[in-house]
């Protein structure tokens, strides 16, 4: 038996409205009632939390894990190891390796390879087509009994309107949510940036927000049409969040995610060349950040995630337009939420932060996780929501540098990060 | 001419020409007088001057370019320098090599001048951040072509004795344009008003925020203009979703004969090459007396002696 009593911290646990200063304890990697420690014959750990959160394991659902093979970029175990040194006790890992996650044996190699090697949970999502490539439905019954907690061709988008139907109207007889990156090839056709002044004065081909919009508003069509959820991940554009709050308010089963780099800067980040910042979707207009600041203020988009996409050095630094899209993000994550949406900003408040990155994506995903009610597995991130503290993207856990952050100067960041009762990272 | 004066020293500190955005108006004007004295030197009987004696300048062409390239030959070699041609073809990029390692390569030879053309916009910036030797921009994607534009400004500059207060008509496809863009940017420093004429789909109207006027009827401006600058339009590879047909775009915006005679008489007819006579321009206007065409070649050579000349004395490899 193994005890551990977290003291004086501010307990905030969204999923069961809970705020308030009172010791946590955690019996065999369980969170247990104060009484059961009392009896507890063992030595007790005691953690003190006086002047922390105490916040349900944050969980990020859109993160690249590169493995199988691209390890050189990302490992499981060095993915796992960045998303606790982030906050993060459970992590949604992109079916976009090579091979990519469109069949059984992959999924279940995933889950071995994080069993063995991941010190967070690694969950793993699978592809909506074979090989990613738009034409054919993945195996997706198969992929639900190998545990895969929900569907995407992140990376790509199904362009086929009537192969996205089926996906979605399959999917909903396992309950399994489809997520989506959202991109419509003709549109954005070869574009690397927001298609706006930056690209008009640099000369780098445009990536329009209406090359978003678009297969928003189609998959929430599609969302009515098969009465089942479809998420939209990175959302970027003004437009896309129009669109999700009117769908939303009429009760459609549809829902937004926002990245840090899409609040954190603006296409005008991208005029010296820098591959860094370059990603996808495209860094947008102030315009497009004030709109999904908005939407996460009253609702319309509820999850957060940082669509953490490990690339090499040498990957990233060639030619802009040859340089592969992508940030890592896990390590900085919480850090500039934080810092931008409740410090800066003042558009939430930490509370909601917190169920943003627990509750939410849990009942999104229908996964136990995100709570800190009695019996639920042990899963704890302490937060330090004033700690000041700089990016130095060389002391990263992740296998890779690729930050647009490195140097940025942060308030509020995770300190301790506990799965399943043991500690996995400490600050 | 080798003796860098103190004039010089304040007037031009970099080693670098990666675009007109970044120069200043009195910068670009040092160019501009600077090519002066090398124009002169191209009507002597010996048109050879010992400036960048003992420099090894690379002609780094990743993207095909004749005419760019042997102007850049022709200045290098009447300054002195040694030049080596290096093409897509017959460099290492084609074995997979990044360009970042085929740089240091030519670095580690002693390149102290790179010329490079790219088809990715950014590219010199790219290697200038990396390299100590000069890079010298001759043309990235759509983004600068920062030696054309000048030798435009230089040829408006000697043809009217000014730039500032023209009217300059930029007419074509300047979406992808870096001529356009490098013009843009050296017309408006100097005082110019530029109207760009084209297709909506090739002129957008996000262009306005560069301080530049649009218009899609080319008849309505011709009349006021000092200049018209006349780009190749190109219809054959990925331009055919942004206007139905080389004979719509003539019959639309081309430099007809007819069109020509709304011209002022002293306007400039420009074109920065190679020409599709009967398309963007008619050929007698092309071969006209408000052509200065053939003298915007010759002076790219002054103007590129001179971009040498200042960018390869500060360079310290």
């Amino acid at each position: 038996m193994s005890a551990t009593i977290i003291r004086n911290g501010r307990v905030i646990d969204p999923a069961n409205k809970r705020d308030e200063i009172v010791d946590l304890a955690i019996v065999d990697g369980r969170i247990a009632q104060r009484s059961e420690i009392s009896g507890q014959k063992s030595e007790v750990e005691e953690i003190d939390a006086k002047g922390l959160i105490v916040a349900p394991g944050l969980i990020d659902m859109h993160v690249h894990l590169r493995e199988p093979g691209s390890s050189h970029k990302e490992t499981i175990a060095s993915g796992a190891r960045a998303a606790a040194a982030g906050g993060f006790t459970t992590i949604v890992c992109m079916p976009n390796t090579s091979p990519p996650a469109d069949n059984p044996s992959t999924i279940a190699w995933i889950k071995d390879r994080a069993a063995e090697t991941g010190c967070v949970n690694v969950l793993p999502s699978g592809a909506i087509s074979k090989d990613l490539a738009g034409e054919e439905l993945a195996p997706i019954g198969s992929l639900e009994e190998a545990g895969v907690v929900a569907i995407t061709d992140d990376g790509h988008c199904v362009q086929n309107h009537e192969l996205m139907r089926r996906a979605v109207e399959y999917a909903r007889m396992f309950g399994l949510p489809v997520l989506d990156h959202c991109q419509d090839y003709n549109l954005v056709g070869n574009g690397v940036v927001h298609e706006g002044y930056w690209s008009t004065l640099l000369g780098l081909a445009g990536w329009p927000a209406a090359g978003e919009e678009a297969i928003v508003l189609r998959n929430i069509l599609l969302a009515e049409l098969c009465d089942h959820r479809i998420h939209c991940q990175h959302i970027s554009a003004a437009g896309s969040v129009r669109l999700l709050r009117e769908a939303r308010t009429r009760g459609v089963k549809i829902s937004g995610e926002v990245c840090p780099h899409h609040i954190a800067l603006t296409d005008e980040a991208i005029q010296n060349f820098d591959t860094n910042f370059k990603i996808n979707p495209p860094l947008r207009s102030q315009r497009d950040v004030d709109a999904l600041l908005e939407g996460i203020a009253d609702g319309t988009l509820s999850i957060l995630a940082s669509d953490h996409a490990p690339h090499a050095d040498f990957e990233k630094e060639v030619e802009f337009d040859v340089a592969p899209f992508g940030v890592v993000g896990l390590e900085t994550e919480l850090g500039i939420f934080i810092d931008l949406l409740v410090h800066k900003h003042g558009k939430i408040d930490i509370g909601r932060l917190i169920e943003m990155h627990t509750i939410e994506p849990a009942r999104l995903l229908r996964i136990e996780a995100g709570t800190l009610s009695s019996g639920a597995v042990a899963d704890v991130t302490l937060i330090d929501p004033n700690l000041e503290w700089a990016v130095k993207t060389d002391t990263f856990q992740s296998a890779s540098r690729n930050s647009p952050f490195d140097g940025w100067k942060l308030r509020g960041r995770a300190v301790q990060t506990i799965v399943s009762g043991k500690t996995v990272w400490k600050l | 001419m080798n003796v860098r004066s103190p004039d010089m020293n304040r007037r031009w500190n970099r080693k670098d020409l990666l675009g007109l955005r970044e120069l200043s108006a009195d910068e670009i004007n040092f160019i501009l007088e600077t090519a002066d004295a090398f124009k002169q030197v191209g009507t002597r009987e010996i048109k050879k001057v010992p400036a960048l004696r003992g420099k090894t300048l690379v002609n780094f062409f990743v993207e095909p370019s004749t005419r760019t390239r042997t102007s850049f030959e022709l200045a290098a070699s009447r300054l002195s320098a040694d030049v080596i041609n290096i093409s897509a073809s017959t460099s290492s990029l084609t074995k997979g090599e990044t360009l970042k390692d085929t740089a240091k390569v030519l670095e580690a030879n002693h390149a102290d001048i790179i010329v490079l053309r790219h088809s990715s916009a950014g590219a010199p910036q790219f290697l200038a951040q990396r390299l100590k030797s000069s890079v010298i921009n001759a043309g990235d994607g759509a983004h600068e072509h920062p030696t054309q534009g000048l030798l435009d400004l230089y040829t408006i500059r000697e043809k009217r004795e000014k730039i500032d207060n023209l009217n300059v008509v930029i007419v074509g496809d300047i979406l992808f344009s870096r001529v356009a863009r490098s013009n843009i940017f050296g017309l408006l420093k100097l005082g110019a008003r530029v109207t760009l004429v084209g297709p909506s789909t090739l002129a957008p109207r996000e262009f306005e925020k560069l301080g530049v006027s649009i218009s899609h009827k080319i008849d309505n401006v011709l009349p006021d203009a000092d200049v018209v600058n006349l780009l190749r339009i190109q219809h054959e590879r990925q331009r055919k979703e942004y206007f139905p047909s080389i004979g719509e775009y003539t019959q639309l915006f081309g430099l007809t004969k007819e069109r020509a005679k709304l011209l002022k008489p002293d306007c400039l007819i420009m074109h920065p090459g190679p020409i599709n006579r009967g398309v963007e321009i008619d050929s007698e206007v092309a071969d006209g007396l408000q052509s200065v065409i053939l003298d915007q070649v010759t002076n790219g050579l002054a103007v590129r002696m001179a971009v040498l000349y200042l960018c390869g004395g500060i360079a310290t490899p």
